[in-house]
């Protein structure tokens, strides 16, 4: 593996044109096309920010753009069934086929990386482009350079990097390929706030240098804003409507249309949507004390043997004390990594403590004893409600209406609430629909709705609002305040400082978790 | 948690040899004991394994770590023979229908060795390659079709994710009211529903990574690699070393009598 002049060429990156009439794609199976009549021209070297409710096609655009659309569905329909009307072309041509003329960033930053180290992981697609050995050796380090990870080295392993350092990795890696236009589909949607700011100066940097085309989907306009030169808004597309809403410069657009933007859920710059205030705010310390968590040690390793001998816990926070009381918000923050999530779950009984504590009082527990990690199932759900990040992972029927009546239907009463619930939630036109199906937004609040349908006197959530537009956003602090006015705990692990004082109450901050030797 | 795929910190010669040569030495031996049950073969594949475990850095503590289901495997088999096999010679145990006689005893030792014998080499070699390198051997020197192989490697990494996922679904559905503790008929339901809540989560993972690998140019015809995978002359010492290794092991058998080909009955 030799390391030639880091320099040596500079192949100019040729800037893309993205150009589209009368655009419009079904997926397989479906019944109503993702995009319908898209006209847009972008020329090259233009930073469009892709704006538009859910539902309107921007990822699907962006997929098509990267040439992706149509072998692999993400739903595992048959893409030989897909429908494909007008014309859409990059630099005059289909993208399918253009073989590294689009790199393509998704969300997941866990699917984002493909090999295990950290060079081999950049060089991927350069290789996959026939790039000869020395010349890939050359773009990996500058690739590297640019996204500002040149401090690593390339034998490092890929699965030791944070969220934010595997997205510029991928970015790293979309860079070696010197590709004419970037996309970048909800990038940083899963990143805490420092990690999206890394994210952005990176692609920033890198559009400074090579001057590609960028189109980027993101709900986030601040983010963004200030980085692009013009804002599209998709709509859903219509027999009459144009899949173009608005078009225009950031401030041109974000001025006209701010209200209409704002309404639609995107967080446009400066707006924190309206929600409800709590009545009566109530001091810190009042209200009855339900859980408590004294000098707490959490880890999510389980205690393993290796060999004959037992391996001890490294727990990734240690000594966390803290109160939960009802009517009361406690909201826990701190930096990625800090083990705010592995807390949460030790205090809501689904993991053991490794030291310390964590301590039901006889208010909460009714008799069902006081370690919450020791309740059965059915005891669990009707004390202490857990809404996990990824609202996937709690769906265990087929059917919308089936995910409501199952904690009710397990515990035997309660089946009464759940159209209220329903109702509430804005999910009543859903109750036959498979979860698996909703979009995001919807995903959360029945995630939110089937916890609450058990009725408990606690209620934890882990990062409710990540990824989430600003309506949902606004629906679900709403609700949180009118439960703890009712006299619900809520215990919330976020990033979302805005959530926080919405809800008010106390905060619990994690420090980042010191490094332990193994 | 997180099993890592690479071998950071060992930086014994052994890592620096080309993966397919060590499968070579590996599938020589290992082909070679196959062949017969004696004690005296497997013996001495065994005390040339030993010497080379510093080569591969592989100590005595990480060998049973990572083999330990394999050397149980072997006594248990050991064990079982001996009690069994057709007695011979003196009895030395007879417990009612165990008897255990001079002939099965050896017969037992021999099936115990050979079975570790057989075994060790496959965990030196895992300890000493790193499967990106044996990818890369697969695909550029044994001429694998670079789709299947750098498919699998993607995969591969995804396993390591997917044991904390099935932590998180497991949690997910107690916060539920799915037990998953009680009888075992209700575990068992428990632990299907959990599997399929894995199975759609993987499956979307790996649509997932498909659509980046095929993003970043996976797939066409042509591909160079970043990295060569080369033979040195170590490969060509690692070899020899399979070969002296199998061949020692059969002279050594032949010579005192006990070479005992597995398909000519005993």
């Amino acid at each position: 593996m030799g390391a030639p002049s880091r320099h040596e060429e500079s192949v100019a990156v040729r800037p893309a044109a993205v150009t589209a009439r009368g655009w419009g794609w079904r997926h397989a199976g479906r019944a109503k096309p993702a995009v319908r009549g898209l006209d847009l021209e972008i020329r090259p070297g233009e930073r469009v920010l892709l704006l538009g409710p859910s539902g309107a096609g921007k990822s699907t655009l962006l997929h098509a753009l990267a040439g992706v659309l149509g072998d692999i569905d993400d739903d595992g329909g048959d893409a030989s069934e897909s429908d494909e009307t007008g014309s859409l072309l990059v630099d005059g041509a289909v993208p399918r086929g253009q073989r590294g003329r689009a790199g393509l960033m998704q969300q997941d930053p866990e699917t984002q990386v493909v090999l295990s180290r950290v060079g081999d992981d950049v060089a991927f697609g350069a290789e996959n482009l026939a790039v000869p050995r020395d010349a890939i050796w050359a773009r990996v380090h500058e690739a590297l350079d640019d996204v500002g990870l040149s401090h690593l080295p390339l034998d490092h392993p890929t699965s030791a990097l944070s969220g934010g350092q595997k997205q510029r990795l991928a970015l790293a890696g979309i860079l070696a390929m010197r590709p004419g236009l970037i996309l970048l589909d909800e990038p940083t949607a899963n990143l805490d706030p420092a990690g999206v700011l890394e994210v952005r100066d990176a692609v920033g940097r890198c559009l400074d240098k090579t001057g590609a085309t960028l189109v980027v989907v993101e709900h986030r306009v601040s983010v963004w804003k200030d980085l692009v030169d013009r804002i599209v808004v998709l709509q859903p597309g219509s027999a009459t409507d144009d899949a173009v809403l608005l078009d225009g410069p950031p401030d041109q657009v974000l001025a006209d249309a701010r209200t209409m933007l704002a309404a639609a859920g995107v967080w446009v710059p400066g707006y924190v949507p309206e929600t409800r205030a709590r009545s009566g705010n109530p001091a810190a310390g009042s209200g009855d004390l339900l859980l408590a968590a004294e000098h707490l040690a959490v880890s999510r390793e389980r205690p393993r043997r290796s060999g004959f001998r037992k391996v001890p816990t490294v727990p990734v926070q240690h000594d966390i004390s803290a109160q939960v009381r009802a009517g009361q918000a406690l909201a826990i923050t701190g930096p990625n990594g800090a083990g705010k999530s592995t807390f949460a779950l030790t205090l809501a009984g689904l993991l053991e403590p490794v030291a310390g504590k964590v301590s039901a009082t006889l208010d909460l527990s009714r008799g069902a004893g006081i370690d919450p990690y020791k309740w059965k199932a059915e005891q669990l759900i009707e004390r202490i409600g857990t809404v996990f990040q990824e609202p996937e992972h709690q769906f265990v029927t087929g059917k919308v209406l089936d995910e409501l009546l199952f904690g009710p239907r397990h515990l035997g009463h309660g089946e009464e609430r759940v159209d209220e619930l329903l109702e509430r939630l804005r999910l009543t036109h859903l109750v036959d629909a498979n979860p698996y199906t909703l979009s995001g937004g919807e995903k959360r609040r029945l995630s939110v709705a089937t916890v609450l349908a058990a009725h408990p006197r606690v209620l934890v959530l882990d990062e409710p609002t990540f990824g989430q537009d600003a309506n949902t956003w606004a629906e679900l602090a709403s609700f949180l305040s009118e439960l703890l006015d009712g006299g619900t705990a809520v215990v919330s692990v976020t990033h979302d400082a805005e959530f926080t004082a919405a809800l008010g109450g106390t905060e619990l901050r994690m420090a980042a978790a010191e490094p332990v030797a193994p | 948690m997180r099993q890592e795929l690479n071998l950071r910190g060992n930086q014994a010669p052994l890592t620096r040899a080309n993966p397919l040569s060590k499968f070579a030495a590996v599938f020589l031996i290992t082909a070679v004991l196959a062949l017969s049950i004696d004690w005296v073969s497997a013996s001495v594949a065994l005390a040339f394994e030993f010497l080379l475990f510093p080569l591969a850095g592989l100590t005595l503590t990480l060998l049973w770590q990572r083999g330990w289901p394999l050397i149980l495997a072997a006594a248990v088999g050991g064990w079982s023979t001996s009690i069994l096999a057709p007695d011979s010679g003196r009895t030395l145990i007879d417990v009612g229908i165990w008897t255990m006689s001079e002939g099965s005893l050896e017969l037992g030792i021999g099936f115990m060795l050979r079975g570790l014998a057989i075994a060790l080499p496959a965990v030196l070699l895992m300890s000493c390659t790193d499967p990106t390198d044996l990818a890369d051997a697969l695909a550029q020197k044994a001429r694998l079709p670079h789709r299947f192989v750098l498919g699998t490697l993607a995969a591969m990494r995804l396993v390591g994710l997917m044991a904390e996922e099935w932590q998180t679904i497991g949690m997910a559905r107690r916060a539920r009211g799915v037990g998953s503790r009680g009888s075992a008929v209700q575990r068992l339901k428990a632990t299907l529903g959990q599997s399929f809540g894995l199975l759609v989560q993987a499956i979307r993972r790996a649509s997932r990574l498909a659509v980046t690998m095929e993003a970043r140019g996976f797939g066409g015809g042509r591909r160079t690699w970043a990295r060569e995978s080369t033979f040195s002359a170590l490969d060509a010492w690692v070899l020899a070393g399979g070969v002296v290794m199998a061949g020692t092991a059969v002279v050594a058998a032949v010579s005192l009598g006990t070479w005992n080909m597995v398909w000519l009955g005993s």
